[in-house]
């Protein structure tokens, strides 16, 4: 019964984001008040359905009702409850429901916090987000409905949940991630609504940047919980592939990276606006092309959901719809007159042009790389596969070059800069990078390392710029403290992303070539060194946890006879899916990580092969995406985002 | 002119959906090779562990064989490797390494460190073996038979159950060469 409920009120939810696509669309054309009004309730009747039929699939979990198809492949009554409940967006049917269900989530936060809002503008933005909404829930229910039954015969129990998936990185990662990509579905909805009425003016770049830079907080939130899952439940360290599906998230913060950056100069100064009304229609695209590409089964990838033909076609109308559709509205109507004011060759609107170049050229060679088996094997001309090193030997100069021009954008001005101006600024700051760069591999290393030398001059040089420019605030002020209360949310947010940045090149640099590892045969009372620490291994037991058995070693680390740690790591059996699993045991810190994985038994002996890692810094690496994160929820906070719309409201 | 320039990303993007339709009619899992039941490609390729010995085909005719395509850099191999090391200590086939498009000093070490399934194995450092062969992506797996011809190709993890129907095809071979 409650499953049936949950269909039905997708289907109640399908009638109402249908309706909310035609009826205020249609209002603000004909300039008709009552059916642009109706978009508002239409929003709230779309969330509150959705609701339902989501917490139906919740219930349907929590009491281990195996009559539903989606439930019997993805639990089991064994399964530890806050698991039943991740395992929602555990598989392909219920995971597309939760990108519905955060949909219309966003389209509510847009119908409540939007009083500045032009009622035509509004309209539009719904309409839009109603369009998207029909699409994808059609979608649900016409091939991936989460609550098929097996009747009249349905098994006893549940097949369990990929054993990979149960931890408490799968309960967040998604929906952070959900939350990013359909996130800029609003950015994309202003995008259009603005082309639809031809008003593209600073109000709608100024009524797009708290959105979009919420999405892409939370997207970039969602990519370093992933990492950090993959690095300790794999069980090997590792902490990005290039595996398609996470360049399928890659590619949107790369290019929403681009959009914020866009959307600040288009408010600012009103330039840039075809170029940031693409950025918008962009970002979405490749959120959906990360959508088609994971659920369709187009490309092999170690997050391999079951795939299918038929899904793979049906999102395939899908983006051709949203994406030929919007790119044919901006072919025809984005604006190509002469901007509003105009800027030199160097200034900041060009520097950040340069920027966002460099961040949509590394989107495009992800994607390329991405999808460059696939289009020579549609090509007929033989398959091939494209590895990290690819990724690797563009990422790296790239991103080099783009963590060199944010410094120079932050000390250039609006409008023109002077050559000998800039020097000014930047001698500084270029010192200090140089020097520590070249110094730091010989003091933490043990030699000259060109790798390091590049890392950790860029990081410098980003965080030498970000605080020169803050300290340069203070040049005429009065008072300290004045000051420091007189800057906005949105410069602190900047700041705090931009010392994210280096924060993230220190990690990825220090990890990738002071990391090091070793695998041993360990019988109990054996030692190995590594790194300075002490290892010794005092034996294996068996454990067993709620739905598995485990072997647990216990293993004591020392630095220079002091203890340090004793770690625990577990080699699991799965009982009912029936697969190992290397449960990792790791000792965190801000400059080092301890990390221990078990191998195989070797021998009676009790000798087991044990993987030792010592990761210098790995930690900054999400440490640094948090911190870019944080960045941009602290820009909502921004007054001028309230103010200004209240003022408005005042004035209407 | 300026307004054509503004359908520039349309165009793109109806070329590539072409693509994507297109590549929705192929299935990269079950990808029946074009070389199925056709003789493995020839080739002369140096061995990882000893590179001054060069591998040709004839070193692997005579009996059925398993050739699996492997590389430091791709995470699902990892993840086969326990697999394919049981299937080793099992001894009903020899299993034939196919280092892909990888560093030949992290190969070496991934050996050492995860234990050595293969008889040998091939480093096909710049891929054409793997080009030739029709890989498209490690970890993919390969039967032969005692001829040398390809009559079976697996794509993705070798799994227990992966190597259940292995064993069958294996059994068929042997039962009618």
């Amino acid at each position: 019964m409650i499953p049936e409920l949950g269909e039905f009120a997708l289907i109640l939810a399908l009638s109402f984001s249908f309706i909310l696509a035609v009826i205020p669309l249609y209002g603000a054309a004909t300039l008709n008040t009552l059916w642009m009004d109706y978009a508002k309730p239409l929003a709230k009747a779309q969330f509150t359905f959705l609701l339902i039929s989501f917490i139906c699939l919740g219930y349907a979990f929590a009491s281990d009702d195996f009559s539903v198809q989606y439930v019997a492949n993805h639990s089991n009554s064994q399964l530890p409850i806050q698991f039943k409940l991740s395992a929602i967006w555990g598989g392909h049917e219920g995971s597309q429901l939760l990108w519905a269900f955060i949909l219309s989530g966003w389209t509510l936060a847009v119908s409540l916090f939007s009083r500045g809002l032009p009622l035509d503008m509004l309209a539009r933005v719904l309409g839009v987000m109603g369009i998207i909404a029909t699409g994808f829930i059609s979608f649900l229910l016409w091939t991936s409905s989460p609550f098929l039954r097996y009747l009249p015969r349905f098994p006893a129990d549940g097949a369990d949940l990929n054993p990979l998936l149960q931890d408490f990185g799968l309960i967040v990662h998604p929906p952070m991630l959900y939350m990013g990509y359909v996130g800029f579905s609003v950015a994309f909805s202003f995008a259009i609504a603005a082309l639809l009425s031809g008003r593209l003016d600073a109000a709608w770049a100024r009524w797009s940047r708290p959105w979009t830079n919420v999405a892409w907080a939370f997207l970039g939130a969602g990519i370093t919980l992933g990492s950090w899952w993959a690095y300790y439940e794999l069980g090997w360290g590792g902490w990005w592939f290039w595996d398609p599906v996470e360049n399928a998230s890659l590619m949107p913060w790369l290019v929403g990276t681009a959009l914020l950056h866009s959307l600040a100069v288009t408010e600012k100064r009103g330039v840039f606006k075809s170029w940031t009304l693409l950025l918008a229609i962009f970002a979405f695209s490749l959120s959906l092309l990360g959508t088609f590409l994971v659920r369709s089964g187009v490309l092999t990838s170690v997050h391999a959901f079951a795939s299918d033909p038929e899904r793979g076609f049906f999102i395939l109308v899908l983006l051709l719809l949203t994406i030929g559709g919007s790119l044919t509205l901006y072919a025809f109507k984005a604006p190509n007159v002469k901007s509003e004011s105009s800027f030199g060759w160097l200034s900041r609107e060009m520097l950040l042009l340069v920027n966002n170049v460099f961040l949509v050229v590394m989107a495009i060679t992800v994607l390329l790389g991405t999808l460059y088996p696939l289009l020579i094997d549609a090509l007929g001309a033989g398959k091939i596969s494209v590895g990290p090193p690819y990724f690797n030997a563009l990422f790296v100069p790239i991103m080099s070059l783009l963590a060199l021009s944010m410094g120079i954008s932050g000390a250039a001005r609006w409008r023109q800069t002077s050559m000998s101006g800039l020097k000014k600024q930047l001698l500084i700051p270029a010192i200090i990078s140089l020097v520590v760069g070249s110094i730091f591999p010989f003091i933490y290393g043990d030699g000259f390392n060109f790798r390091v030398f590049l890392g950790i001059t860029i990081s410098t040089w980003v965080i030498a710029t970000t605080l020169k420019e803050f300290k340069d605030k203070f040049r005429n002020a009065t008072s300290m403290t004045a000051k420091l209360s007189q800057l906005t949310p949105s410069y602190y947010g900047m700041m705090l992303a931009h010392m994210g940045v280096a924060v993230v090149a220190i990690g990825i640099t220090l990890v990738s070539v002071y990391s090091e590892e070793r695998d041993m045969r360990m019988a109990p009372g054996d030692k190995i060194e590594l790194a300075d620490y002490q290892f010794e291994f005092q034996g294996a037991k068996k454990v067993t946890g709620e739905n598995f058995t485990a072997d647990e070693g216990t293993i004591v680390v020392t630095l220079e006879g002091e203890p340090v740690v004793t770690l625990y790591p577990q080699k699991r059996h799965y009982t009912v899916k029936r697969s190992m699993m290397t449960e990792a045991s790791i000792d965190a810190g801000l400059f080092r990580d301890l990390y221990l994985a078990m191998g195989e038994p070797l021998g009676d002996g009790g000798a087991w092969a044990i993987r030792v890692h010592y990761k210098p810094y790995v930690r900054w690496l999400w440490l640094g995406g948090l911190l870019m994160a944080l960045g941009g929820l602290l820009t909502v906070f921004d007054k001028r985002y309230r103010s200004k719309s209240l003022t408005e409201v005042a004035h209407a | 002119m300026p307004r054509l320039l503004l359908f520039i990303p349309l165009t793109l993007f109806i070329a590539l959906s072409f693509f994507l339709w297109k590549g929705l009619s192929i299935d990269p899992r079950e990808l029946p090779s074009a070389l199925i039941d056709k003789p493995f490609p020839e080739f002369e390729v140096a061995a990882l562990l000893q590179p001054e010995r060069i591998l040709t085909k004839a070193d692997f005719i005579g009996s059925p064989v398993l050739v699996n395509v492997w590389a430091t850099w791709c995470p699902s191999c990892r993840q086969e490797h326990e697999q394919l090391l049981r299937i080793a200590q099992e001894n009903k086939i020899a299993i034939i390494g196919l280092n892909y498009k990888d560093e030949r000093a992290a190969a070496m070490n991934w050996l050492q460190e995860l234990g050595n399934p293969y008889v040998f194995n091939i480093y096909d450092e710049s891929g054409m073996l793997g080009l030739d062969l029709g890989v498209y992506g490690a970890p993919e797996t390969y039967l032969l038979d005692a001829q040398g011809l390809i009559r079976y190709r697996h794509v993705g993890v070798v799994t227990g159950k992966t190597w259940q129907e292995l064993q069958v095809m294996i059994q068929n071979l042997e039962g009618n060469p």
